[in-house]
């Protein structure tokens, strides 16, 4: 993949000199910080990505709402494009700069501005860390449920700009469910609300459309998030399995006994041998894989489904199943999950995280695909993936300093994302397509569809300055790449470089 | 598809001929809307007539979803239902019974013709909305004939999918102004384990206030309303929290069509031979009584209100909008010409116009079914 913003793939950019656009801004926003020296610039050169780097024209970091306005209809009317930032935790290169463009740094905005425990409400700037709203939340027995694996990090606007998701997506769903209302700032320097302290607004949903927009439509300024009350209890039961097949059956089988977890997550072996040399959870090694199958409610409630989930368990063919007996223990098992990115880290220099979903009858194709895929570039890949929601995160291992092993791995990337593609899922389930997946949009959608999407862009941004060269690839790109998906696995050119 | 799994859990997915009709019919309506884009004639889309009155009314041509039916594909275990846009929603939610499953958003039918297109267009959500979500809080993918007359498939069937813009939840409620939605892909639901409803003596005052106090807590409460000094309250979940749950908070059993006949607006209140416009107040959770003519009936734990009013249309809204709410003239507004939906700000007003132009340029679907301008 070209990481570079290239024109004649990715659409024109209008050339701004650096210098001219730096004594401009610095001329109408003489308060605001704005950073233009490359040392400077360093630090933002790449989001959670960090495999993908691009410097910056210029930083901004703004902290009040009149100068983002500024912010926003200067550049527009120099044509200079922006890339908004949040905590750049960002895995799909969202917030990778532009060499010609402005980075628009939220992260000064992080102020709780109110929690309305009756109403059930939170009102936060966009730089509020995820898990701050939850912890500011909780002397009032409640919180913010989406929780992307990274949200001591993450902050809400990126959550937003993302649709977020995180493993209790299936019973409290992604960050569209959970947003009420946001306030943004149009690349024209206007102001306007999506959505309402009420449930409804008047008019189209575009606090929908705007959920996980990429920071292709506005800025988000201010974000008003639903809060729910605490689960009385919540209890896990982890289940081995001899066999990836009858784990994945397994899962449909706890939803067709009508339940519906608060998080029912799958590791494969190599995922389960990591987590336990990393954190020693109490895995068992010896399995091919476990099932982590969290039920919260109340407390009568929970202890029924445990009883039933057990059951299913067992008839799915488990070889082991243990429940957590205190909260401890249930944090040890959650532990070993929350800590399979990094585990897996342990076990080689670099690794590739994908983002793809799929219905989960399709599970055990794609997983078999997956090994074949494995098997054949010689690099290992681990899975874990939010079962419950067909959400999968293939952890490939590569070493960069390896010639050829960075590009070997974007390809199995590649391929395991069309696989997902072929079963009737998507490129991305809660990562988003940013930089990293614009190709592969190619193989989800159709260029009248990518046209669709690009009459939105339109609509918002005429001149295309708000995150050019993310989310929606041109149909030029599309022509370029797709030819390439045409004859499955057969590329037309092997001589030809790939990006 | 693996056939192994369907022996377990039987997916209902159509095959052969039916399949293929079902494209024909598709074909057809983008046939008719390149006809129509060609001859630059308004559509008014039509499926089951049963939400006419919500709106503004409009002129076009009709378009008819009502052939366009049937679900070409249901896998209780993925809980992921498609069906077409002309289906009934009665057929709909007899299928997802028979699998012990339901539409989480409790869409009202008002009329036995309803039909899935209907509730997508209207995005009109029933009493379970504050706990469950709302119709776009369940749709996970549509297809849509757009403005260049092109059957288009958006998102998809699975739960989570961020690519692209979320152009199938953007249709929900943009009654049909957006383009023609043939097909749409909901998330589904099990049915609760258990369900018992209640009704307790008690003033206005004292139920908002417990409205607020229970949101706080986990409890199985998946319906709230309040009307004419008694508390409703509807308790869904496991058989044990229903039963203590119900135990604790006392009170007799109101008519077992309760809900329902609250969801179809069946109960006195909503008396459609009351000539006062029926409003529908949607309110941010613990918004206090607002002192407004008329009479009101609670429900959504008092985020959503029917108003029963001859109160002018700007005192309405504007005391809904000192809350952070917004009113809608949802029947028997013809007399004032009052327009159904709260007017948008400047700003939002043109991104609908501009975003309308986008995906209609010329405006041939429902044109001023939402705004007279869109």
């Amino acid at each position: 993949m070209n990481i570079l913003y290239d024109p004649q793939l990715d659409g024109e950019l209008p050339f701004n000199d650096k210098q001219q656009v730096l004594a401009t801004l610095s001329q109408s926003l003489p308060d605001m910080t704005l950073l233009h020296r490359e040392e400077d610039l360093r630090p933002f050169e790449c989001d959670g990505l960090a495999a993908y780097r691009v410097l910056p024209m210029l930083v901004a970091m703004p902290h009040t709402l009149d100068q983002v306005e500024t912010l926003l209809k200067t550049c527009h009317s120099l044509g200079v494009p922006i890339v908004t930032r949040g905590a750049g935790t960002g895995l799909s290169g969202g917030a990778l700069p532009l060499e010609q463009g402005v980075l628009l740094v939220m992260s000064r905005f992080k102020q709780i501005l109110h929690i309305d425990p009756d109403a059930r409400i939170a009102r936060v700037q966009p730089g509020v860390r995820n898990l701050a709203i939850s912890e500011a939340a909780a002397p009032y027995g409640l919180y913010y449920a989406p929780d992307p694996s990274s949200q001591i990090a993450c902050s809400i606007g990126g959550n937003v700009a993302e649709n977020a998701g995180g493993v209790h997506c299936l019973k409290y769903g992604l960050t569209v469910h959970n947003v009420l209302k946001v306030d943004v700032i149009t690349i024209e320097g206007e102001r306007m609300t999506l959505g309402a302290e009420s449930l409804d607004a008047p008019g189209f949903d575009l606090l929908a459309l705007f959920t996980g927009s990429e920071g292709m439509l506005g800025v988000i300024t201010e974000i008003t998030v639903k809060l729910l009350p605490k689960p009385e209890t919540a209890k896990v039961l982890m289940a081995s399995f001899d066999d990836v097949e009858k784990a994945g059956k397994a899962v449909g089988d706890i939803i067709a006994a009508g339940i519906i977890p608060g998080g029912l997550e799958m590791m494969d072996k190599l995922a389960i041998k990591a987590a336990e040399d990393f954190v020693q959870a109490g895995y068992p090694v010896e399995a091919e894989a476990i099932l982590l199958c969290e039920l919260d409610g109340v407390e009568a409630d929970v202890d029924d489904d445990c009883a039933t989930v057990r059951r299913v368990l067992e008839a799915a063919g488990a070889t082991d199943i243990a429940q957590a007996r205190d909260d401890a223990e249930r944090a040890k098992f959650w532990a070993g999950r929350k800590n399979a990115f990094p585990a897996v880290g342990r076990m080689s220099p670099d690794y590739y995280c994908m983002d793809g979903t799929i219905p989960r009858r399709e599970l055990p194709r794609v997983l078999k695909g997956i090994a074949a895929l494995s098997e054949e570039s010689g690099l290992r890949v681990a899975n874990v993936f939010h079962a419950g929601d067909g959400n999968m995160h293939p952890l490939i291992l590569f070493d960069a300093n390896q010639p050829g092993e960075l590009e070997l791995a974007e390809d199995v990337g590649g391929k395991i994302l069309e696989l997902c593609v072929e079963a009737g899922g998507s490129i991305t389930g809660e990562h988003g397509v940013g930089r990293e997946k614009i190709n592969q949009m190619c193989a989800q959608f159709q260029p009248d569809e990518l046209t669709a999407f690009h009459a939105v862009k339109a609509a918002f941004d005429r001149h295309r300055l708000l995150n050019p060269g993310k989310n929606i690839p041109t149909l030029q790109r599309c022509a370029e790449f797709g030819a390439m998906h045409v004859h499955n696995g057969e590329l037309p050119h092997p001589e030809l470089p790939r990006f | 598809m693996e056939q192994h799994e369907q022996d377990q859990h039987p997916t209902h997915a159509e095959r052969g001929t039916q399949a293929a009709a079902g494209q024909d019919r598709a074909d057809m309506l983008c046939e008719r809307v390149r006809q129509a884009l060609a001859e630059r004639t308004p559509l008014h889309i039509v499926g089951g007539s049963s939400k006419t009155f919500y709106g503004r009314t409009i002129e076009g041509e009709a378009i008819s979803t009502r052939d366009h039916r049937g679900i070409r594909h249901y896998d209780p275990v993925e809980l992921v239902v498609s069906v077409r846009a002309g289906t009934p929603l009665a057929e709909l939610e007899a299928a997802l019974d028979a699998e012990g499953q339901m539409l989480g958003c409790e869409p009202p039918h008002f009329g036995e013709g309803a039909t899935v297109g209907g509730m997508l267009a209207t995005g009109l959500s029933g009493p379970r909305r504050p706990w469950a979500g709302s119709v776009r809080d369940f749709v996970l993918g549509s297809r849509v004939i757009t403005g260049e007359g092109k059957e288009l498939r958006f998102g998809g069937e699975v739960m989570k999918n961020v690519a692209g813009y979320d152009l199938s939840r953007l249709m929900a409620g943009a009654q049909g102004t957006l383009g023609l939605a043939t097909e749409v892909s909901f998330k589904v639901l099990p049915k609760p384990g258990a369900q018992a409803s209640l009704r307790l003596d008690m003033s206005l005052d004292d139920a908002l206030a417990r409205f607020a106090e229970w949101g706080r807590q986990p409890l199985p409460i998946t319906a709230a309303a309040w009307h004419d000094g008694a508390l409703y309250l509807r308790l869904e979940g496991g058989p044990s929290s229903v039963a203590a749950t119900r135990e604790r908070l006392g009170g007799d059993a109101p008519e077992d069509s309760f809900w329902t006949d609250l969801r179809e607006h069946r109960l006195a209140f909503f008396d459609t031979e009351d000539t006062r416009s029926l409003w529908r107040l949607s309110l941010p959770n613990h918004t206090p009584r607002l002192e407004l003519d008329g009479e009101t009936f609670y429900d959504w734990a008092g985020a959503q209100r029917w108003l029963r009013s001859e109160a002018s249309a700007e005192a309405i809204r504007e005391a809904a909008a000192r809350v952070g709410g917004h009113a809608t003239c949802y029947r028997a507004c013809n007399q004032a010409d009052i327009e159904p939906f709260t007017p948008l700000s400047p700003v939002l007003a043109k991104y609908h116009r501009q975003l309308k132009h986008q995906l209609d340029p010329q405006g041939i679907f429902n044109p001023g079914r939402l705004y007279a301008e869109l």
